[in-house]
């Protein structure tokens, strides 16, 4: 496969680069170091600005709106807009818009007026309710949220934890057990208003990621129609699994992203930085770093387009999805990880974006699937799947 | 599990003096008046050139006498000061008169 990206990506990439590099870092610079959001003003001249460059919404599809970019030209983009501060977890602080969350498209045409449509015009956001206290990266185990039949509808007990902008948004797609004997064919997924009596945002959950909270969900006999039912009853894992497949690429895209800007500064440091009569860049222990950090990046770069590239072919590409999130996730930690000792003291402060990322990279090792899943669904694929 | 969502700490009186003893680190804080009615819901972050004593010096020079303060020093500021002010409104129904002035993008929150 070549990925050298086409003369048509490359304007794509340039245009996106500048973006960030004119744009989104000289307002950055004037935040907290661990702000998620630009002022209301500066977000809407800017979403002004990627709608002009053709960019908006570019995950959103063709039939619903979107610019038609293929996913591999995404995941190119994804890895520019990741390169700031806050570039991980909000690229270029949401001004290139979003899909929503993918299972949406999946709805019936009721649940897409009231749920998919809103959610493109920017009138609504959701939250995902999978992960629970009793674990996230087994959801066909652990879900213990129960929804039983009642008065022609479902209600629902339980509790989720870690769910991500669940007490600003006006709904969630939630994971809850329909059929206790059936393990994974026992989950139904549910579109939740989060004014629904019985839905609770109970807590903020403090993580490494100062920037963002993860919320504490509970449900107490929380009553929900028939018509709030997303696909089929019992088929709720199949629509999770697809969705956490699919994530991973763009996930490993923002790892990348950060990795190749904490590099970046590495390179330019170790240049420019002298110690004891020498630059740092003439150090062997430096340039051994260095040289590291640039086979962790195109190695997690190749599989993460190749990932997309299978995807673009409509090929399966759940193996592939997996290696590059576990190459991205792990490399990227260790990229930045590198940088910071290049940098000695001054990349432990605040003053420089390098300690954000260390302490953001760090979690996607374990979101969207930690490590060890991933390497057990590249294992399965490798040896079978009837082994246990 | 046991979790903290309330700032429960003395409160001491906002004198120049008084935030001057405080550690240069990150975290967050509130103002009340001399009954305990919070005024304000503040945080130290990274920008903050000593951290919390140089916001509540500020603070103390900008609101005069007759306020008082406490301090919790939290590496994770900012989510620390959403909740407070989630909790709060929460609470009482709303924000603390200060934020209200310029409310921040706030979710909603109902602790058990």
């Amino acid at each position: 496969m070549d990925f050298e990206p086409s003369e048509e990506q490359q304007l794509l990439i340039d245009q996106v680069r500048r973006f960030v590099r004119e744009e989104i870092i000289p307002l950055e610079a004037k935040l907290d170091p661990d702000a998620a959001e630009l002022d209301p003003a500066d977000h809407a001249r800017l979403v002004e600005k990627t709608k002009a460059m053709g960019l908006f919404g570019i995950d959103i599809p063709k039939e619903y709106g979107g610019p038609d970019i293929d996913i591999v030209t995404r995941v190119l983009l994804a890895i520019e807009m990741a390169q700031h501060r806050a570039g991980l977890y909000v690229p270029c602080y949401g001004t290139f818009g979003g899909a929503g969350l993918a299972q949406i498209f999946e709805a019936n045409e009721d649940q897409k007026e009231r749920y998919l449509y809103p959610t493109l015009r920017g009138e609504k956001k959701a939250f995902f309710g999978l992960t629970e206290p009793s674990g996230g990266s087994d959801p066909a185990r652990a879900i213990q949220t129960k929804a039983e039949r009642k008065d022609n509808g479902w209600l629902l007990n339980g509790a989720k934890i870690f769910i991500s902008n669940a007490d600003r948004a006006q709904y969630g797609i939630v994971f809850a057990r329909t059929d206790a004997s059936k393990g994974r064919a026992g989950i139904t997924c549910f579109l939740i208003d989060s004014d629904t009596p019985g839905f609770h945002v109970r807590r903020v959950v403090h993580t490494l990621r100062s920037s963002h909270y993860a919320t504490e969900l509970e449900f107490k006999d929380c009553w929900v129609s028939d018509h709030q039912v997303l696909g089929e009853v019992n088929k709720g894992f199949a629509v999770a699994n697809d969705r956490l497949t699919r994530q991973r690429i763009p996930y490993a895209a923002g790892c990348i992203g950060v990795a190749i800007a904490a590099h970046e500064m590495a390179i330019e440091w170790a240049k420019m930085r002298n110690t004891f009569g020498e630059k740092l860049a003439n150090r062997q222990a430096v340039q051994w770093m260095l040289v590291d950090n640039e086979i962790d990046i195109r190695t997690a770069k190749h599989f993460t387009l190749e990932a997309a590239e299978k995807a673009r072919r409509g090929l399966p590409f759940r193996i592939e999805a997996s290696i590059a999130k576990l190459t991205a996730s792990e490399g990227g930690g260790r990229v930045v990880d590198r940088s910071m000792q290049i940098h000695g003291g001054m990349g432990m402060t605040k003053d420089l974006p390098l300690e954000r990322w260390y302490r953001e990279m760090r979690i996607r090792r374990v979101g969207e699937g930690p490590s060890e899943v991933q390497r057990m669904v590249i294992a399965r694929e490798i040896l079978g799947s009837n082994l246990r | 599990m046991s979790v903290r969502l309330r700032l429960d700490k003395p409160w001491r009186p906002l004198t120049p003096e008084e935030a001057a003893r405080l550690p240069g680190q990150l975290g967050v804080y509130q103002i009340a008046d001399a009954e305990g009615a919070i005024l304000y819901i503040g945080q130290a972050g990274g920008r903050s050139p000593f951290g919390l004593r140089s916001e509540l010096v500020r603070e103390a020079e900008e609101r005069g006498p007759g306020r008082q303060f406490r301090v919790e020093v939290n590496m994770q500021y900012r989510s620390r000061w959403f909740e407070l002010l989630m909790v709060h409104k929460a609470d009482h129904g709303e924000l603390p008169p200060d934020n209200a002035k310029n409310p921040p993008p706030l979710g909603r929150l109902s602790p058990a």
